[in-house]
């Protein structure tokens, strides 16, 4: 690598081969207004804001896709460059429905902060655009077009990182539009929910599709009994909309506000997640001693299990029969916790708290009602329940830390790492070692598991057998391995790993598409070390040894993979259409 | 052995087949049967001869007499009167102004002196017929090459001959090819970018239709310079004649042993695909070109990377135009020197212009690079339409610039042009007569490029759609004076901001047409 020198604003930079001029302005203090770019993806330079002067050149260059040159004279905030931004700026918002007040990303646009950075007081512009249809087609995500610069990025994770390939443009000029396969809206093709999008959506033309009102209105209904359960990524980043810092553990102040918002019970899905190790542990183990079908795959995160449906369905008999923990919580919500309450079920209204809008789509599928009513009846996101707590006027970080209730309440640190890439992986190694061999695991770290790398890959000794395992996190990267599962079933009729652990989105839940606005690597990365930290902070990290969970096959379950327990906490898979998602045949 | 005493040429292209010449054509055979000539008179197909808006066209040799709108109704009489009694039909003889007189090639109006090196070969031999094509000297380029020339040789013959890129932009195609040649890869391919898209322009339909083989031999010429392995053919899908003809003679040079493996018993193995366009504009430039070949949203890519460093399918990927690459055989096979006879010091050879709006003969011409603006009207064009006096012309399309009417002795080339803020871009010239609203024109222009703009950024995308409101405005004189400052203000933005060439380039039509025609634009506008 050599070194490039060159000039901006003045200023002598100093920079290796291969730097940005955003990056090299940013290394002398000069901060680039951008719009379209985003740390994670490639730049496609479509807004055009970050244009800057270099000397010699007629055109101006994008700073967030051109790399430095030797010698080159570069002007980041001359007064060309800044009356080329506020054009640009000032077309984007001639063509935006400008209705801050009342948008779901009021405070959190960046395109209202970058009209703020450039200084933009007013319009000389009338407003053009035309009003499009909304597409309510979803039941986890609301696309508005009214509100959509076109910059690409939903197109790009969804296709680049995702590899799902919902979202595509089309028509051409000043018609193009974001759309999805036929114009069918996204409910009718092929997304998985996961939501990525609307994390990467820098204004508001994507969110989830809101379930609030409905679950202020059971709040408020004397007739009904509302349990709330929070899924173990919440709460590392519940803060973040408090103004806490990336990263700020709240698992108690959660508990503590969701007990004053009056939901009459307020459990924690970490519970749950303990439940899914045993039960999955179970059936790992049943399938390693008993020759079943290996490798085991995951399946805790439901936009990995539409995406499994639609693209790799011959994979189905591998995918554990285990529900989500999510799931689990709701079945056992109106039967095991309405019976040792005596409460009915009919009364009770099973809330949820996820990092992810797949969640939503996972409690309406038909057959998640084994408890004989739908399972879980509404899925907040993160971004929703913060919505609420702000409206009842409680700040989260002003709140003690409360435990969450009994008897589905207490978990252990195994549960609460399922948020983070690995982290299943790592409960279920932790518990699958003890039921293999009667012995606990010593060394709980199973570091080589952990981490944001794409694809991770280890081989554990469980008393001389060698268990090959393998982490994938971002769909993108899960086709990696399961294209060498694919390949190594068909041709050799065996694979090399046993267990498999998938999570739709990069980072895991952290990086989920209902989390707090801002999500990039660096900080899902920073939501992740919190929760490992929390599981080292806790009195038990194996799933088998919360008392709550002896508790609950003691006195309902019996035991792991029971009948019972098959009836109410495992599932089975369908193939669906490549073309619109679409249940097609039950496999 | 029969001696065929008359050879009926029939221009078959796309506008002749529109005015019905294949009807024209059974009807000639039929009368020439009907009239016992079969033996002696033989009716060939050919390309364009460069004659459009003048319905079907014949030509007669050996006298050379050409012929327009002819009907099937005229056939009878024509072969009558003109091959079995040798009096040539002076009512559809082609001429400028009808003159009841026998007018030849030389002084038909378009056909006029015309230094022809990239239609040569266009309306006079059949291009259907590869034999025609090497009968008149094809294929001798690539021979020559394979035979006695390196590919290092090729590429300094190119480079010496000052050839400059025929597409619009005048890029040297030597130092283009120099490139490439120095590109390490295992797999580099050769583009014809026949997506011609420039409204007004139809000189490489013409090309493809009258002399597909012409194109074929300069893509293996520049497949051999560069080391390329395969080539592509992109055209627009609505040239139907066109790629009939490129697939045709793409097959008939395979048969050949002209394409494909060891090709005239060499080391040298090449062959060519044509795939078509859908007729976007912004296809035509090179990077969206090859998004679009690789079955993708025609959006143009950020440079560098270049496609001669990563192309199609990131390997390194010559892009050339088809008239650039029609001159390719000739130069090869005559030498740089020759070519450098031609045009002028720093614009070699010749320039396909189309010629169109209020002139007498719109069509192509062929002319050497420095023709005056005014020659090539006048001269070529046969002067304005119905007496009527010139007020300017936009030239290199859409994305060109207008010229004022005191710019007709203006030199027609890429170099010259340019130090009038003008481009030659594709060659085509629209004449417009004292008659023609300018504001109209601009406003046409602007909405051809809210119409194309691929939308991929902002300043193209949103810019070309509030240059429409504005010029609607103006050219409805609902407009104010800061409305045409607001004009001028986002061209200026979209040249500096747009991500690629079709929204840098909206500025040349804009600030051309007010620079020659303020006038016209000021008394639309309150102040």
């Amino acid at each position: 690598m050599n070194a490039i020198k060159a000039q901006i604003n003045h200023m002598e930079v100093e920079v290796q081969e291969g730097t940005t001029i955003l990056d090299a302005a940013k290394k002398v203090g000069f901060t680039i207004p951008t719009l379209c770019h985003h740390a994670d993806l490639k730049p496609q330079g479509s807004c055009g804001i970050c244009v800057v002067e270099v000397e010699g050149f007629p055109a101006m260059k994008r700073a967030c896709m051109t790399e430095m040159v030797n010698g080159w004279k570069i002007h980041t905030n001359s007064a060309r460059v800044r009356a080329v931004r506020k054009t640009l700026l000032e077309l984007i918002l001639s063509n935006h429905e400008m209705d801050c007040p009342i948008c779901i990303k009021n405070n959190a646009c960046e395109l209202q902060r970058l009209a703020a950075t450039l200084g933009m007081t007013t319009l000389k512009y009338p407003q053009n655009f035309q009003k499009k249809k909304i597409d309510n087609t979803s039941v986890a995500i609301v696309r508005n077009p009214n509100k959509c610069i076109l910059c690409g990025r939903c197109v790009q994770v969804c296709t680049e990182i995702q590899t799902v390939n919902a979202l595509a443009l089309s028509m051409r000029g000043f018609n193009t539009v974001i759309t999805d396969a036929f114009d069918a809206g996204l409910g009718n093709s092929v997304c998985v929910n996961c939501g990525q999008c609307i994390v990467y959506c820098p204004v508001g033309a994507l969110y989830e599709k809101s379930c609030v009102d409905k679950v202020w209105e059971v709040i408020n209904d004397p007739g009904k009994h509302v349990v709330v359960q929070e899924a173990p990524a919440v709460r590392a980043t519940l803060g973040e909309e408090f103004g806490m810092e990336p990263g700020s553990l709240v698992s108690g102040k959660m508990h503590a506000t969701l007990r004053r918002m009056r939901f009459d019970a307020v459990f924690d899905t970490n519970f749950a997640a303990d439940l899914t190790i045993l039960e999955e542990g179970t059936e790992i183990v049943d399938r390693v001693k008993n020759g079943g079908k290996l490798p085991v795959i995951t399946s805790c995160s439901p936009g990995w299990i539409k995406f499994m449906e639609t693209f790799y369905p011959h994979l189905s008999e591998y995918v554990s029969t285990a529900k989500s923990p999510q799931q689990m919580f709701g079945a056992l919500s109106k039967t095991y916790y309405s019976e040792i309450k005596g409460i009915p079920p009919e009364k009770i209204v099973s809330v949820s708290v996820m990092p992810c809008t797949a969640k939503k789509f996972e409690c309406n599928r038909p057959e998640m009602n084994s408890s004989r009513y739908q399972d879980v009846d509404y899925v907040l996101t993160t971004r929703e329940i913060a919505r609420m707590m702000k409206e009842a006027g409680i700040d989260l970080k002003e709140m003690p830390d409360e435990p969450a209730d009994d008897p589905m309440g207490e978990y252990s640190g195994a549960a609460t790492i399922f948020g983070v890439t690995g982290g299943v992986m790592e409960a279920a190694l932790r518990s699958a070692y003890f039921l293999i061999t009667g012995k606990e695991l010593e060394d709980l770290d199973i570091l080589p598991v952990r981490g944001m790398e794409g694809v991770k890959e280890a081989e554990i000794d469980v008393n001389g057998l060698k268990l090959k395992v393998a982490v994938a996190h971002g769909l993108g990267n899960a086709r990696k391995i399961l294209d060498k599962v694919s390949t190594q079933l068909k041709n050799e009729g065996k694979s090399e790993y046993h267990i498999i652990e998938i999570m739709a989105c990069p980072g895991g839940c952290v990086g989920g598409g209902g989390q707090p606005w801002g999500s990039n690597m660096a900080r899902r990365a920073r939501r992740g070390e919190t929760l490992l930290k929390e599981d080292k902070s806790l009195p038990y990290r194996r799933s088998h040894e919360n008392p709550s969970i002896k508790a609950i096959y003691e006195k309902y379950l019996e035991q792991p993979n029971s009948k019972k327990a098959h009836h109410l906490l495992h599932t089975h898979y369908y193939k669906r259409s490549k073309v619109d998602g679409k249940v097609i045949l039950d496999t | 052995m029969n001696i065929v005493r008359n050879h009926v040429l029939i221009s078959i292209d796309a506008g002749t087949l529109m005015s019905g010449a294949r009807a024209v054509e059974d009807a000639l055979v039929k009368e020439i049967v009907k009239q016992g000539l079969d033996k002696e008179v033989s009716v060939l197909e050919t390309g364009s001869i460069g004659i459009t808006g003048r319905g079907v066209i014949l030509v007669v040799y050996p006298e050379g007499i050409y012929y327009a709108d002819v009907t099937p109704d005229d056939v009878p009489e024509l072969v009558e009167e003109h091959l079995l009694k040798g009096r040539p039909l002076t009512r559809l003889i082609l001429t400028e102004t009808p003159k009841r007189t026998i007018i030849t090639k030389e002084k038909t109006g378009l056909l006029k002196e015309q230094p022809r090196i990239v239609l040569k070969n266009c309306g006079f031999i059949d291009p259907e017929n590869i034999d025609e094509y090497i009968a008149a000297g094809g294929y001798e380029g690539i021979a020559k090459v394979l035979q006695t020339m390196t590919s290092e040789d090729v590429v300094a013959e190119i480079k010496s001959s000052g050839l400059l890129g025929r597409g619009g932009a005048g890029f040297p195609t030597g130092m283009k090819w120099d490139f490439a040649i120095k590109t390490p890869g295992d797999e580099k391919f050769v583009i014809c970018n026949a997506d011609e898209g420039e409204p007004g322009t139809f000189k490489d339909r013409l090309i493809l239709e009258g002399d597909p083989h012409k194109l074929i031999e300069g893509m293996l010429i520049a497949g051999y310079a560069i080391h390329g392995t395969r080539g592509f053919v992109y055209i627009r899908g609505e040239y139907s004649l066109s790629i009939e003809r490129i697939e045709k003679a793409i097959l008939d040079a395979r048969a050949y042993g002209l394409l494909g493996k060891n090709i005239l018993e060499s080391n040298f193995s090449f062959d060519i695909v044509v795939m078509k366009g859908a007729g976007a504009y912004v296809c035509g430039e090179e990077t969206a070109l090859i998004e679009s070949l690789e079955g993708k949203r025609g959006h143009p890519r950020n440079k560098p990377p270049f496609p001669i460093n990563a192309g199609l399918w990131g390997k390194p990927t010559l892009v050339n135009n088809v008239e650039t690459l029609a001159n390719i055989s000739e130069i090869i096979r005559n030498g740089a020197e020759w070519y450098k006879g031609y045009g002028t010091e720093k614009c070699s050879g010749t320039k396909v212009f189309t010629i169109l709006g209020h002139v007498a003969t719109p069509g192509l011409v062929e002319t050497e690079m420095g023709t005056t603006l005014k020659d090539i009207i006048f001269e070529y064009g046969g002067g304005i339409k119905n007496g009527k006096t010139f007020k300017g012309a936009l030239v290199g399309g859409a994305a060109g610039a207008f010229l004022g009417p005191d710019m007709l002795n203006v030199k027609m080339d890429f170099v010259n042009l340019k130090e009038y803020s003008a481009a030659l871009g594709s060659g085509a010239i629209l004449v417009m007569n004292e008659d023609t609203d300018m504001v109209d024109m601009l406003k046409s222009v602007l909405h051809f490029f809210k119409h194309e703009s691929c939308g991929h950024c902002v300043p193209c995308r949103l810019g070309t759609a509030r240059l429409v409101e504005l010029i609607d405005d103006i050219a409805a004189s609902k407009a104010k004076k800061e409305d045409i400052d607001q004009l001028l203000e986002i061209t200026r933005v979209m040249k500096d901001s747009s991500f690629c060439p079709l929204g840098q380039s909206v500025t040349l039509p804009v600030s051309s047409a007010l620079k020659y025609f303020k006038n016209e634009f000021m008394s639309r506008v309150t102040s």
